[in-house]
């Protein structure tokens, strides 16, 4: 069990945290010492909302170590709508209902168990929006 | 920089190689490329290879298998860049032997996949991708295809079926390779009724997991006729990386290492993609076959199935591809697999494809990485 590991990227993966580069202005996600549009160094924080679009989809049925209790999944990109794409996994939604283009929001869920003494990842997960 | 030759090449049986541990695969695709050769002398060994550290507790492998292979003093190591690292280590010793350093150098490429469960495989496999921001969300390589796929069909208007001719071309063209995993031609329909691995991802559209080896021996063009009776000279060698993870490209559909490694490929061999007698392409799944042409010049975007369905890729086609049955039915020894397309295209060159034999004068192979972050390509001429 390697903490530092996983508390590093904490903020990112519960809260959404990017950055916006203070040199060309684009959206960073996720957060990155030098800027990937314009590879200058120099961001402010910011917190995207958390909401956004299905841009593509996938199912694992044949999970990596550490994921199989969870088959079948559903992996997709999301469009921010800020403008970053992420990865992250569909939630609360089953695969048939899910297309390209449906809203979606984040939801802090549990990635994975790490061993059987491990500890327990939590990070960001997407589920359709909740249509009022 | 000197000009420089393949006058060796040697290639194991791919599949699931119970019998044969990940070094002796490789000492056999090193033997068999130093025998194919009258070198008596290497100076050095680049060994790509992947997943040994993970799957075989075995690391330092480029001396185990100089070692091993009967090498000791030459100069020796491992070269990782996920499923390119055997192109990787094929570009080092052409760097090597170019530059003046070395005179007879080795590329080998070898994984041993099977001697770890499934899971474990899967997971190591995915390490290729940004740990942090994809694997992390418990994604695989389908899957990640299956991402590339499905956008792909949805930006493009392709169905599943239209993809087709990928897997169809490969395992015809693999019945005929006596090394190949898969060695029965499958139709369109058999295609079509496939399982999902990774929707939409289906069985035929990724290629297998397996064990393999591959070498080539290297040397300087103005000496070649001294060590081999069929030299093959290499006219381009050129690498070029792109963002790791998918979703931090700006055009996830577009190879931008695919197309600039090849660009730069084309330009030191001064030829253009329609003078390619053949191309050895990375079909680790068909949505990297259809980009991967797209990317290099041999089809429009959104294009390439559309000329796969009329032939232009098949062994009578104008450009033919994975003509010993590539990553597909040959089998997907990952980072052996680089190294396999290059041996493949030094026997068409050398008249040595059997019953694929093409008339075949230049040949290109392109090695992806992962997602295609990774890009190694390489032009020969007979
Ligand atoms: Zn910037």
């Amino acid at each position: 069990m390697n903490v530092a590991r996983y508390w590093r990227t904490e903020k990112t993966r519960y809260g959404l945290v990017g950055e916006t580069c203070r040199i060309c202005g684009e959206p960073i996600f996720p957060p990155r010492d030098l800027c990937p549009h314009c590879t200058e160094a120099g961001q402010d924080v910011r917190t995207f909302g958390g909401k956004g679009e299905v841009y593509s989809f996938s199912t694992v049925n044949d999970a990596p170590a550490g994921y199989s209790e969870y088959t079948p999944y559903t992996v997709a990109l999301i469009k921010l709508q800020e403008g970053p794409l992420l990865t992250a996994q569909l939630t609360d939604v089953d695969e048939p209902d899910v297309h390209i283009g449906m809203p979606v929001e984040m939801v802090t869920r549990k990635l994975k168990e790490e061993g059987e003494n491990g500890m327990i990842v939590y990070g960001y997960k997407f589920r359709p929006v909740i249509q009022a | 920089m000197r000009d420089v030759s393949i006058i060796g090449i040697g290639q194991t049986d791919v599949g699931e190689r119970w019998e044969r541990s990940l070094r002796d695969l490789a000492v056999d695709a090193v033997v068999a490329a130093m025998k194919d050769s009258h070198a008596e002398r290497v100076d050095a060994l680049y060994v790509g290879n992947m997943l040994s550290g993970e799957l075989t507790a075995q690391e330092h492998l480029g001396t185990l298998i100089a070692d091993w292979s009967g090498l000791g003093g030459a100069e020796a190591y491992k070269v990782e860049a996920a499923d390119a690292s055997g192109a990787a280590a094929v570009r080092l010793a052409y760097l090597g032997v170019a530059s003046g350093i070395h005179d007879f150098v080795i590329a080998c490429g070898v994984e041993k996949t099977t001697d770890a469960d499934a899971e474990t495989t899967n997971a190591a496999w995915s390490y290729g991708t940004d740990a942090e921001y994809e694997g992390n969300q418990g994604i695989t390589m389908p899957s990640m295809a299956g991402l590339l796929m499905r956008r792909y069909m949805h930006e493009f208007s392709v169905a599943h079926e239209d993809l087709a001719p990928f897997a169809v071309i490969a395992h015809a063209n693999g019945a005929n390779n006596p090394h190949a995993m898969f060695r029965s031609p499958i139709s369109a329909a058999v295609y079509a009724k496939a399982g999902m691995v990774a929707d939409p991802v289906g069985m035929f559209d990724a290629a297998p997991l397996c064990d393999g080896a591959a070498a080539v021996l290297l040397c300087p063009t103005e000496v070649a006729n001294r060590f081999a009776s069929r030299p093959v000279r290499i006219r381009a060698s050129a690498a070029a990386s792109d963002r790791l993870a998918i979703h931090s490209r700006n055009d996830p559909l577009f190879l931008r290492a695919a197309h600039l490694s090849a660009e730069r490929a084309y330009m030191q061999a001064g030829v253009a993609p329609h003078e390619l007698d053949l191309f050895e392409l990375h079909d680790a799944f068909s949505i990297l076959a259809a980009l991967s042409l797209e990317a290099c010049g041999f089809a429009g975007r959104g294009k390439a199935a559309e000329l796969a369905k009329q032939g232009v890729f098949d062994l009578q086609g104008k450009t033919p591809i994975c003509t010993m049955g590539g990553l597909k039915a040959r089998g997907h020894p990952i980072a052996a697999s680089g190294v396999y397309q290059i041996v493949e295209v030094v026997q068409q060159l050398r008249g040595e494809a059997g019953a694929n034999q093409i008339e075949a004068h230049l040949g290109m192979a392109q090695s992806l990485g992962g997602t295609g972050a990774t890009a190694i390509t390489h032009i020969l001429e007979a």
